[in-house]
């Protein structure tokens, strides 16, 4: 051996124990749906992974009615400090059974391991930690003297973080004394159903927390429940849309997390070699399939070939292939579905003009794959610099002064996040301060954190998720 | 095994002693000129680095890559000491160990080089000799460079007298600091005019430098001076070698070989001490510079107790257990 070959080191899937069919989750126990089951498959093998019950519209109904009970009866009347236990407790637990949350997370979602355990599923953790931490504390948290919980949260996440997006949901319905209803992805169910099985180790109340699996007609139910005061979606800003009409005119209060299509801007004096680190992380982390990912790389004229060189050198060392192994960088596309997704909007881009590039090197057979994809010479007006792509394609522009790369980032129907690369401190200031994103980094990207509040501008949806702010979604001030 | 420089490389250096290659012959003009050069180079964050350091660092190296990492990682050993209570016995029995790391496996590599004080150069040359294990010296007034300027080439020339191969030298990390930028490049370019043949190896004692930024700079100011190697510490200040601070030099010879032509090596020394941190290493530059760094032509771990955790590692992969701290010798 001459070069320095990384031998295959895979995590192990023998910790994790996949049953070969799941029911649902409703009042504490699992139970059959009564809708046609559906597989979930590894979209890395397309091997199936297990059998899961549709939840129909009388399922959906019976999950509703255990968490109202849930919330009449025992976790609204309950002390905070109480509730706080019990969330402290889910935390500790899925920090103990950390790495069979990321061996499954990988399994069922095609993401690299080094990403779950390092990212998904501690950050999972550290929502619950955060949130545990408010439970008795609420009427400190500027929202009110004595804010009150809404009642049942109907929620529905998306697939590309499975157990992430939960923890989002459930951490601060919970801290602040509702109780859910929650949907997960269709792709994506399993590490939500492990959930369930630490609620139940956690000797969590019945009907606190109820998992409904299934597909869209599921989702309709959830939210369009009459007995349900609260809905959160996190997904497309299709189905956004059409949540938005459903509620519209109930008394249900709505928070929405919807696409994005971030500017990521390179100033000529930034920090070269941590920029490109950052475009990777922006674009590449989780094979793309982030709402807040950096898709729009805005880079000043004067240094564009150089970073455009360097980046292209990275992403030659990117290591594309077996999500189990730990040495992996970029994982499986999600499905079968958003793989045409990814490759019908590039053929766009190819059509329009723009010079695609991709490293060398071979993809699996089996599974759903998309080579990193890097566009040159991208007009604002193609469709690969406005559409949500959603995979590993980025799009380069460039801008000569700030001004033009304020207008250019804010040129877009989204607004969720934004990143300004400089190591002029007054520049990245001002900038932030004119751009039209829920979140903006600086000299850094796809950093998330529970203290943060998370949300977009625009299409990209409506409320916040974390933080103090994220509270108010859960609260009613009104008393 | 050569630890001689790739002559193409050589050949690509400056037209004259003290001139810094095309495209950077004039940048070394005025003190001024020089400053704004090495200050125009683009900045480097740190939260950044670090964090970059720190996802590489969780590469998985098993088995196969395991083996090769540590035989690669052995042989590009500068094994080291440097103690005011030195002896020619000392120096003759690390000899000993650089020729034979593993008595019990003629299948285990030599080190590149033996590391020692000027004065002992001639003890570890006439040790080696015949071995194709290069003799390091320190000088110019190591660790602290707080000399004048005569008494440290004499230094230099002394250690080159006495049979040193390679020239560890130190920048003046006062005149860095204080921004006399040029008074630290001619330095260098003397020692490097003193070497002669020797080659030399730059250190830039980082945990003075402390950021980032500086650690570019002087990484590039001793590239441009004709430095072959660039190496972090002395091991004498803490902290020395860091993964961040390699990066920073992996990048900075990457960058400069993509200028000028011309490739530098990199030695981290001092507080290397674990085969899980010599990995680390070659990952970083495995990933950041590539393939043509990984040889002791390029690389160096200046390093005392490193190989004994290599060869106990190496021991450990070819019998399945570990063996205990008496299996390899006490230096």
């Amino acid at each position: 051996m001459t070069m320095f070959e990384y031998a295959p080191a895979p995590e192990s899937r023998s910790i994790v124990d996949i049953r070969p069919s799941y029911g649902l989750f409703v009042d504490g126990e699992f139970a059959d749906g009564t809708g046609t089951p559906f597989t979930t498959v590894n979209p890395a093998t397309e091997e199936v992974l297990s059998e899961v019950a549709t939840g129909s519209d009388e399922d959906v109904d019976r999950a509703v009615r255990a968490a109202r009970r849930a919330f009449v009866k025992t976790w609204g009347p309950m002390r905070p400090a109480d509730r706080g236990k019990y969330l402290f407790r889910i935390a500790r637990l899925l920090q103990e059974r950390a790495r069979e949350f990321a061996v499954l997370e990988t399994l069922d979602n095609g993401k690299p391991i080094r990403e779950s355990r390092d990212v998904d599923v501690p950050l999972a953790a550290a929502h619950f930690f955060y949130h545990a931490g408010w439970a008795d504390k609420l009427e400190h948290a500027g929202l009110g003297p004595a804010p009150r919980p809404l009642g049942v949260a109907g929620q529905v996440i998306p697939w590309n973080f499975p157990l992430l997006m939960l923890a989002w949901k459930v951490a601060p319905a919970l801290a602040t004394g509702n109780t859910v209803v929650l949907k997960p992805a269709e792709t994506t169910p399993l590490t939500a159903l492990l959930f369930a099985e630490i609620c139940q180790q956690a000797d969590l109340p019945p009907g606190v927390v109820n998992i409904v699996t299934g597909a869209g007609e599921t989702g309709r139910a959830v939210i369009s429940h009459p007995d349900v005061d609260k809905v959160a979606f996190t997904g497309s800003t299709e189905v956004g849309r059409a949540i938005a009409r459903a509620v519209a005119g109930t008394e249900k209060r709505l928070t929405l997390e919807l696409g994005g299509k971030a500017a990521n801007i390179v100033f000529d004096d930034a920090p070269i070699d941590q920029a490109v680190e950052g475009i990777v992380r922006g674009i590449f982390f989780n094979q793309g399939h982030v709402c807040c990912a950096g898709s729009r790389l805005l880079v000043q004229e004067s240094v564009h070939d150089d970073v455009v060189a360097s980046l292209q050198r990275r992403i030659g060392t990117l290591r594309v292939g077996d999500p189990m192994d730990k040495n992996t960088d970029l994982g499986a596309i999600n499905s079968a579905e958003q793989l045409a997704r990814i490759r019908e909007l590039t053929a766009y881009g190819e059509t329009e003009g723009a010079t695609c590039w991709q490293p060398e090197g071979d993809l699996p057979d089996r599974g759903f794959w998309f080579k990193p994809t890097v566009f040159t010479d991208v007009s604002p007006a193609h469709r690969i610099a406005r559409d949500e792509v959603f995979g590993p394609v980025l799009s380069v522009m460039t801008f000569r002064t700030p001004d033009e790369a304020v207008a250019k980032a804010n040129n877009s129907t989204y607004g969720l996040s934004a990143g300004v690369w400089s190591e002029k401190g007054s520049r990245i200031l001002k900038i932030t301060d004119q751009l039209r994103a829920g979140v903006v980094w600086a000299n850094t990207f796809n950093e998330l954190d529970p203290t943060s509040p998370f949300g977009g501008y625009k299409q990209s949806g409506y409320g916040r998720e974390g933080g103090r702010q994220g509270l108010a979604a859960y609260l009613r001030s009104d008393s | 095994m050569t630890h001689v420089l790739d002559p193409n490389a050589l050949a690509d250096t400056s037209g004259g002693a003290g001139t810094p290659p095309d495209p950077f012959a004039d940048v070394t003009r005025s003190n001024d000129a020089f400053r704004a050069f090495l200050h125009g180079l683009p900045g480097v964050d740190q939260v950044g680095a670090e964090a970059r350091a720190k996802v590489l660092g969780t590469r998985s190296i098993k088995t196969t890559a395991k083996a090769w990492a540590i035989d690669t990682a052995i042989s590009m050993v500068d094994l080291t000491t440097l103690e005011g209570s030195d002896t020619p016995g000392k120096v003759r029995s690390l000899a000993a160990k650089a020729r034979r790391p593993d008595p019990t496996d003629p299948s285990c590599p030599a080190v590149a080089a033996v590391c020692v004080y000027g004065d002992l150069a001639g003890v570890a040359k006439e040790a080696l000799a015949g071995t194709g294990i290069n003799v390091a010296a320190v000088a110019t007034a190591f660790p602290s460079g707080r000399a004048s300027r005569e008494v440290k080439l004499a230094d230099v020339r002394d250690a080159v007298a006495n049979g040193a191969d390679e020239i560890d030298m130190v920048i003046d990390r006062g005149a860095f600091l204080t921004g006399r930028y040029l008074d630290v490049f001619e330095e260098i370019v003397a020692v490097k005019e003193a070497c002669g043949p020797a080659h030399l190896k730059v250190i830039l004692e980082t945990g003075e430098l402390v950021t980032l930024d500086a650690v570019r700079r002087a990484s590039w100011l001793a590239m441009l001076a004709g430095g072959d190697f660039i190496k972090t510490s002395t091991g004498k200040v803490s902290p020395a070698a860091t993964l961040p601070v390699c990066l920073v030099m992996l990048e900075a010879v990457r960058d400069f070989r993509a200028a000028t032509g011309r490739q530098v090596g990199v030695k981290p020394a001092g507080g290397i001490r674990t085969t899980k941190d010599a990995v680390k290493h070659l990952v970083l530059i495995n990933e950041t510079v590539g393939t043509d760094w990984l040889s002791p032509d390029w690389f160096r771990f200046g390093a005392s107790s490193l190989l004994n955790d290599l060869l106990l590692q190496r021991q450990k992969l070819r019998t399945g257990h570990y063996s205990g701290p008496d299996h390899v010798s006490v230096d």
